[in-house]
């Protein structure tokens, strides 16, 4: 009744009453140190004194915080979009103005203020369905196998749902890679489905073994049901690029331990390496023959928070289904009306995306400009990443092949080890959050994303501006050297 | 024939135009050279430059944290407070989303408990907009219906919810009641007292309020007045104010900027235990962070042009000219429908739909048996195939059974609404003289 006679209430939703599948839930890119970097920046702006002057946010893939510009006609467009009367500017192309009328035809009362159906307005699925097949030399692409969401992850976290039944030893299980994305652990662990984790080979530049995948499957069958199978490429933390051969295996491993392929490809165009080259799933299913390509089931993933873009904050999105039963696509639909639909000017900028300046078009010439210095900085930005860690004695980094991050792996004394484990935090946590306080630096500790047993490792973005770039390095060779002398 | 749709809660689509400020700073915001430019008035100017600079890199397109943009969080706060004649709101208890029913659907995931013995229930208005039930379906949680009383103009009676939740014992854990207000599809504003009577049971029986305000700023029917379920508690006082876990949801998508398509929603989460609020931060967190336009768009909500800004006049005058659409749809198009022979509907007191009873010939019921359809889906597919008119059926938001409804939107120009109601009674006469 009353708790210690103060009259105190038990709350109805406390941390017994709540759902205790979201206790589980730990979503590492926003987790508590993100939450102690933005104390610390209310501090910084209340006047406390810090050995920084601010707080480094390279801890999440988002290219506009670091400073990247966006292309800017895709914000003419969207501007034309959302105030028309400004179709009269004479400082708009020509270009801008036709894709603006052309998505507003589309939309209800013609404005983007209007609902669409919950799969995205129809123009624009079309343009996507175009723009797949463009991109996978001639495939077919059907506009009715395009769903538009709420960036990559709202459509991921509805396929984990639609996969996600049984229970006990039927319960779902989902085959996922360590280190990855924490999205795809949150969403398992909300949905109580089995996650099953693959370990891809740091050693090998963090390449995908399907041995690996062999023995995890294997030993996953005992006790749960596995029935999808998760690959990141290019990789998010890791930045591998999957060569072909890799995804001809993966996609003949699925086929035959009957999976549901999960192919997350939002980094599509964020290749680096000399020799790498991005290879999308479905391409490679329907090179491989109807064979593979009539049966494998494909769910594709891509958005318009990455690549030369980075538009994160329109939360632009889309998947695109390879065989999918029919009626669990009616399924599909409906799930999906649940969120009524997708922002409206997050599917204009995919459209955008999706159909760009081409050469003919006055737009193109700065378009291409832009795009070209948007990843052209990159590479140049991974392969300095890549060479000043090297040099750090205690670092070691894999080459950034692709997407936006680097994940090097930490050579930590045992006595940090210790006072980490007294503190009960993950060491790579410990040391993080010691960099945090030192230099303002906010990076993700490793066991946020998964990896071996007594290896650490951080996740850096490479999006900070060259010059910053290069200070927040110089900052962590400096911090490292401190901590090893400080521990050892 | 063209087709007249009426059967979305979506202004735009209606007819109804954007309000010129908010495009306006939605623009500067999307393109920022025009912040430079001189063809747009100083005050939309400078709210783009003030929610730019909020913006991390000065961009629309960086993603923000996860319970929204703090600068914004702080907008709504104090539009909550000034709404509820002063009462504190907290910019920490503001979590913003893409729109109401992802708001929803996250409050939901923390108090759905699917390992206990039995599913969670929620108690849920009958009639009650569709969303909200494929929601709890989702997630495996238990409708737990409570009536609302046509003849009372579609109130709500606490006698009801009683007989409701001691109906769900034994079948599920009711854990929450949801309530909306303006009510959708009915049009219903609830009184004070009965809000007061809602809280009431709500803490005697331990369940978790969860209010739907999103019509709230469409109140102008006759003796009828908004008012918050926070601002009812608040000033219920203590232990009730401190004790009621209320959760309100708001969203840029009705009123006078019917902003659907951009997806700005927030939910003020009140009294809730510290702990379960981090829990809340994560739910939120793995969305990484509600879509920026829909943030923007709840700022201008929050703030829009005061008397004496450069905007001013426009803005009034654009929001009178909805408002007087408004009010004269809720007044005659019920009336208009009370008229025809077999059609009766409650007053309209707010929000944006009207709710009207069908009284179908037995034959036309009997026709729709055969054809395998709720009759009153099968009457809205004939209006829709011989009149061109898209209403939604009564089956879709549930009601007594027997009875038969369809809801129209009315937040629609004047002249088409002249429309609807034209071609909706020559179909109905012709309906009726065919199934007599």
């Amino acid at each position: 009744m009353t708790e210690n006679g103060l009259g105190h209430r038990e709350r109805v939703l406390n941390v017994d009453t709540m759902n205790p599948n979201v206790k589980r839930i730990e979503y590492a890119v926003r987790g508590p140190i993100v939450q102690r970097a933005v104390q610390i920046e209310k501090e910084l702006k209340e006047g406390v004194k810090k050995p920084f002057t601010e707080v480094i946010k390279a801890n999440i893939g988002d290219a506009h915080a670091m400073g990247q510009k966006p292309i800017t006609f895709f914000r003419q467009v969207i501007a034309l979009c959302v105030y028309p009367d400004l179709l009269e500017d004479e400082k708009f192309p020509e270009d801008a103005k036709n894709r603006a009328r052309r998505i507003l035809q589309a939309c209800g009362g013609g404005s983007l203020g209007a609902y669409s159906a919950s799969s995205g307005i129809e123009v624009i699925r079309q343009d996507v369905a175009k723009y797949i097949e463009k991109r996978d030399g001639g495939i077919p692409s059907n506009p009715d196998n395009i769903y538009l969401s709420t960036g990559a992850s709202d459509a991921i976290a509805t396929m984990l749902k639609l996969l996600t039944s049984g229970e006990g030893k039927t319960r779902t299980g989902v085959m996922i890679s360590i280190p990855q994305y924490p999205l795809y652990s949150a969403a398992l662990a909300e949905l109580a489905a089995v996650q099953i984790s693959y370990y891809l080979d740091e050693d090998k530049c963090w390449s995908l073994d399907v041995n690996e995948l062999r023995r995890a499957v294997k030993a996953a069958r005992e006790h749960c049901n596995p029935r999808a199978l998760c690959i990141i490429n290019p990789g998010n933390p890791t930045g591998q690029v999957q060569s072909r051969q890799c995804i001809e295996n993966v996609i003949r491993f699925a086929a035959e331990e009957h999976l549901f392929l999960m192919a997350d490809e939002v980094y599509q165009d964020n290749v680096y390496m000399e020799g790498c080259q991005f290879h999308s799933f479905k391409k490679v299913l329907f090179e491989m023959g109807s064979e593979y390509s009539s049966v494998v089931e494909l769910a594709s993933f891509h958005s318009t928070s990455k690549c030369y873009m980075g538009e994160c904050g329109f939360r632009g999105g889309y998947m695109e289904v390879i065989n999918m039963d029919p009626e669990v696509k009616l399924q599909l639909t409906k799930l999906v009306s649940v969120r009524l639909c997708p922002s409206i000017p997050g599917q204009a900028l995919l459209d955008l995306v999706v159909n760009h300046p081409q050469p003919d078009e006055p737009s193109y010439a700065t378009f291409i400009k832009e795009r070209t210095a948007n990843l052209h900085i990159l590479s140049e930005k991974a392969k300095m990443t890549e060479q000043v860690l090297n040099t750090v004695p205690g670092i070691h980094c894999n080459p950034v092949q692709g997407a936006m991050y680097t994940f090097p792996r930490l050579t930590l004394p045992e006595k940090a080890i210790n006072a980490a484990k007294e503190k009960e935090q993950a060491p790579d946590m410990f040391y993080c959050m010691k960099l945090l306080e030192e230099t303002g630096i906010c990076l993700v500790p490793g066991s946020g994303f998964g990896q071996r047993d007594g290896t650490y490792h951080f996740r850096m973005t490479i999006l900070p501006a060259t010059e910053k770039l290069k200070i927040v390095l110089e900052k962590i060779r400096e911090f490292h050297k401190r901590f090893t002398e400080e521990f050892s | 024939m063209d087709v007249i749709d009426v059967s979305w809660g979506d202004p735009h689509r209606g007819g109804l135009k954007p309000l010129t400020f908010v495009r306006q700073v939605l623009a500067a915001c999307f393109y920022p050279e025009l912040v430079q430019s001189d063809k747009l008035p100083v005050d939309v100017k400078q709210r783009a430059r003030s929610l730019l600079s909020a913006c991390d890199g000065g961009s629309v397109g960086s993603y923000t944290l996860s319970d929204g943009i703090s600068y914004i969080q702080c907008s709504v706060s104090n539009f909550i407070s000034r709404r509820d004649g002063g009462v504190p709101s907290s910019p920490e208890n503001i979590f913003m989303t893409s729109g109401s029913q992802r708001s929803l659907m996250l409050v939901l995931k923390l108090l759905v408990h699917n390992q206990a013995s039995l599913p969670t229930g929620v108690l849920t208005a009958v009639p009650s907009y569709t969303a909200f039930k494929s929601a709890l379906q989702t997630l495996g949680a238990t409708v737990v219906p409570y009536y609302l009383d046509e003849e009372q103009g579609w109130a709500m009676e606490v006698e009801e919810l009683r007989r409701a939740l001691q109906a769900s014992k034994g079948i599920c854990n009711t854990v929450a009641l949801y309530v909306i207000n303006p009510g959708n599809p009915t049009g219903h504003v609830q009184s004070r007292k009965c809000i007061e009577e809602v809280i009431r049971f709500a803490a005697e029986e331990r369940l978790f309020l969860m209010a739907d305000e999103v019509y709230q700023e469409s109140v102008f029917g006759e003796g009828s007045e908004f008012v918050s379920y926070k601002k009812v508690l608040s000033e219920m006082g203590p232990p009730l104010s401190h004790t009621v876990e209320l959760a309100s949801f708001h969203s840029a998508s009705k009123g006078f900027m019917g902003e659907c398509g951009l997806r700005g929603g927030y939910v003020e989460l009140v009294n809730l235990d510290p702990a379960v609020m981090r829990y809340a931060y994560t739910i939120f967190s793995t969305d990484i962070c509600a879509p920026v336009t829909g943030q923007l768009a709840l700022e201008l909500m929050a703030n829009p042009p005061r008397p004496g800004d450069p905007s001013y006049p426009v803005y009034a005058q654009e929001t009178q000219s909805i408002q007087a659409m408004l009010v004269h749809n809720m007044n005659w198009v019920p009336e208009v429908l009370n008229n025809i022979p077999g059609i009766s509907c409650q007053p309209m007191m707010g929000g944006a739909f009207v709710f009207p009873r069908l009284y179908l010939p037995q034959a036309a019921i009997e026709k729709a048996k055969v054809v395998g359809m709720q009759p009153d889906l099968w009457y809205c597919k004939q209006l829709l195939e011989e009149a061109g008119v898209c209403v939604r059926p009564g089956c879709e938001y549930g009601q007594t059974e027997g009875n038969h409804h369809i809801r129209l939107c009315v937040m629609t120009p004047v002249e088409t609404m002249e429309e609807v109601l034209k071609r909706l009674k020559n179909f109905h006469l012709h309906f009726l003289k065919e199934f007599s």
